[in-house]
């Protein structure tokens, strides 16, 4: 056992970091929000250069999870759950060469792709800029296209009704693939969101002063924050696990990215509502950048299953009687 | 990355699994911390000795099996999922033996260990003071200079298992004069020895678990200071990660109760509380996932730093969710004694001693975090 990242995928982590600090994420996240999409499509140009786009179909679910909680901290708008995870999965288990067709753009970046899996997702995110969207209901999915629009309490996810237009296959492996990843996915990005909220937090309690000195100097302050630290770090090998789960094709899958997601979104909504109090007033507002994160966090942990599905699913695995808690 | 069970671990699992089920005593021992309690698990320590079984990781001539940490973890997983009972050595077993592992003399070795292995030494610990419980370098008990080793004087309190150990071991002030963290030499002394008088304190269930120990010109020999003298701090906090983190409170330990809670949720048969039973579990195999990452650190090369505050906080709070969430199940036979009522009391004291919650709190966002001071 060696439950680790590998030089190579740290290095990819810092790779994708690195990339994202230079490219204004936030500027780029506001214009979305805004409706202008040109900033945010050169970033996901960008991320398909570097291999983002092709790793659910050419790598480890571990390396997808690993690049999602960078796209998560910075944080990257678009459907990235979605168009990175979900439903290349979903395609990737589908023999016909419509679908192979359709895979090799999504991988390569010259398409984007959205979906809808009702009913834990039951609209489309970002579906006006998806070249590829697709609508999987009762195991059977069908390329799809927006029919009415719906505003998101986070200003930059646009949410779409979709209506089949094409019929694409019918196969219960496959969709169960999309929704695995596409959790997994949502997990990863909200790790990545909560400790996005934690730098911030961070560099404001150390250079905010008030009575004379940081207030990240009072204890107040700094268990809180430690508090958030902690959640994350125990929310990631969770995530590590369920992603090596997935990639093995263990049994356990299913019950490992259950309880990744819940501990994922419990530490991202920790880390959201400290990282708002620390920054006070100017933390509630749109000029803050906690605020690209705040409603982002709330918004994907109601999507890809609740926190109480996800529980559900982790007791009826542990009371089977086939997998055990320890194995 | 992987999660995969090495074949040399596998193996050693089933071996320590089979031994452990047949050997547990059911019904359980009598409770540690009576005088009739304290003996049985001493008994049980040298069985566990005898098997080989007692300290798997130190080196074989002390006893040991010179098991890696991946095994260790494996054994301490199968010993609580059997309900194997509490280890009464521990203090010294996985506090006193690693800071001797880490500054001790080979002579200090070869005396201290094997007797330590087989449980016919128990040890204490004697940090806390009534002046010095978070801010342990405010003790003023001292270690004055006499011939061929040092007198002890002063109070020590908290002192866990003192009140039937054998031997105990902690800092004391060897120089006055010194800055509080220079200045602290790290003794062992005997509970027997002239000069000693223990009065044990009953702890919240009513057994004393630890005791108060009044010092009293009590001599003790050159050969049982650990480092040099006036570098006790140093010795103590070099391992004080290791108490905090791994060697204290193995996942093993939260999995098993977590398997137990998931059972007794299922036996009552209700959807009540369903959600914290569900936390429960996730969080202790997020505590297991974390130490597969750590061991897989320090065989990398990595050191144990600030990182093991994390556990601490996480484990110990862990504990008293998971404790108080099997007490809401049982209802109103929760207050009946019984293992639950037993763990949940045992549970209370996990965010207090190895150093506070706030203490770790503090130095999270300290070293970690990077927080003004």
């Amino acid at each position: 056992m060696r439950f680790m990242l590998t030089a190579e995928q740290r290095r990819f982590a810092a790779t994708l970091d690195e990339l994202l600090s230079r490219a204004d994420v936030p500027a780029a996240a506001r214009a979305w929000a805004d409706g202008d999409r040109g900033p945010g499509l050169a970033i996901w140009a960008a991320l398909a250069r570097v291999g983002v786009t092709s790793l659910a179909e050419h790598a480890e679910p571990a390396d997808l999870v690993v690049a999602c909680e960078e796209l998560g901290r910075h944080p990257v708008p678009g459907p990235l759950a979605e168009s990175l995870a979900a439903v290349p999965a979903l395609l990737g288990g589908l023999p016909s060469s419509r679908a192979r067709e359709l895979l090799a753009h999504i991988s390569s970046g010259t398409a984007i792709a959205t979906a809808a899996f009702p009913p834990q997702v039951p609209l489309a995110l970002d579906a006006d800029i998806a070249q590829v969207v697709i609508l999987s209901e009762n195991n059977k999915i069908f390329l799809a296209q927006p029919v009415g629009t719906f505003d998101s309490m986070d200003p930059s996810r646009k949410l779409f009704a979709v209506r089949q237009t094409e019929v694409l296959a019918a196969d219960a492996d496959a969709v169960a693939a999309g929704v695995r990843h596409g959790t997994l996915a949502s997990a990863a990005l909200l790790l990545g969101a909560g400790r996005g909220l934690l730098d911030a937090a961070v560099r404001h309690a150390r250079t905010r002063e008030q009575f004379g000195r940081p207030v990240g100097a009072f204890q107040a302050v700094k268990h809180a924050l430690a508090d958030v630290l902690i959640g994350i770090e125990f929310a990631r090998p969770l995530l590590y696990a369920a992603a090596v789960a997935v990639g093995a094709g263990q049994a356990t899958a299913a019950r490992d990215i259950s309880a990744a997601r819940v501990a994922c979104a419990d530490a991202a909504r920790l880390a959201a509502a400290v990282a708002l109090q620390v920054h006070g007033a100017i933390g509630y507002t749109r000029e803050c950048d906690v605020s690209l994160w705040l409603a982002k966090v709330r918004a994907l942990s109601a999507v890809w299953g609740s926190q109480a599905e996800h529980r559900a699913v982790v007791l009826a695995a542990l009371t089977e009687p086939k997998t055990g808690p320890w194995s | 990355m992987d999660l995969d069970q090495d074949p040399a671990i596998a193996a050693f699992r089933a071996q320590a699994r089979a031994w452990l089920r047949e050997q547990v005593p059911d019904p359980p021992l009598p409770a540690v911390n009576t005088e009739e309690g304290f003996a049985a698990h001493r008994r049980w320590e040298r069985k566990l000795a005898q098997a080989g079984l007692a300290v798997v990781s130190w080196p074989e001539k002390y006893g040991g099996r010179d098991a890696t940490l991946g095994q260790w973890l494996a054994f301490e997983e199968e010993y609580y999922r059997s309900g194997g009972p509490v280890r009464v050595g521990q203090n010294g077993l996985f506090l006193l033996a690693s800071t001797l592992f880490s500054h001790g003399t080979p002579a200090q070795l070869d005396r201290i260990l094997p007797p330590m292995a087989t449980g016919d030494q128990v040890w204490a610990q004697a940090w806390s003071e009534p002046g010095a419980g978070s801010d342990l370098a405010a003790i003023t008990s001292t270690a004055r200079r006499a011939a061929g080793g040092w007198l002890l004087n002063g109070q020590k309190t908290w002192s866990s298992r003192a009140a039937f150990a054998d031997r105990a071991f902690g800092l004391f002030r060897s120089d006055s004069e010194a800055e509080r963290h220079e200045g602290l030499t790290y003794l062992m002394f005997d509970l027997r020895a002239p000069g000693v008088t223990v009065r044990p304190i009953r702890q919240l269930d009513g057994d004393p678990g630890f005791a108060e120990i009044f010092l009293d010109d009590v001599f003790v020999p050159d050969e049982d200071v650990i480092g040099m003298p006036g570098a006790g701090w140093r010795v103590a906090m070099s391992t004080a990660s290791h108490e905090r983190g791994l060697s204290l409170r193995s996942p093993g330990r939260f999995l098993a109760s977590a398997e137990r809670l998931v059972g007794l949720w299922q036996r009552q048969g209700s959807n009540a509380a369903s959600e914290r039973v569900a936390d429960a579990w996730i969080a202790a195999r997020a505590y297991q996932l974390h130490t597969f990452g750590t061991v897989a650190a320090l065989e990398a090369g990595g050191t144990l730093g600030a990182e093991s505050s994390l556990g601490k906080v996480f484990w110990s709070d862990l504990d008293v969710r998971l404790c108080e969430t099997a007490l809401d199940l049982l209802g109103p036979q929760a207050e009946l004694d019984g293992q639950w009522t037993a763990s949940y009391l045992f549970a209370l004291a996990g965010p207090i001693y190895a150093g506070t919650n706030e203490i770790q709190r503090s130095v999270i966002a300290e070293r970690l975090l990077g927080m003004p001071r």
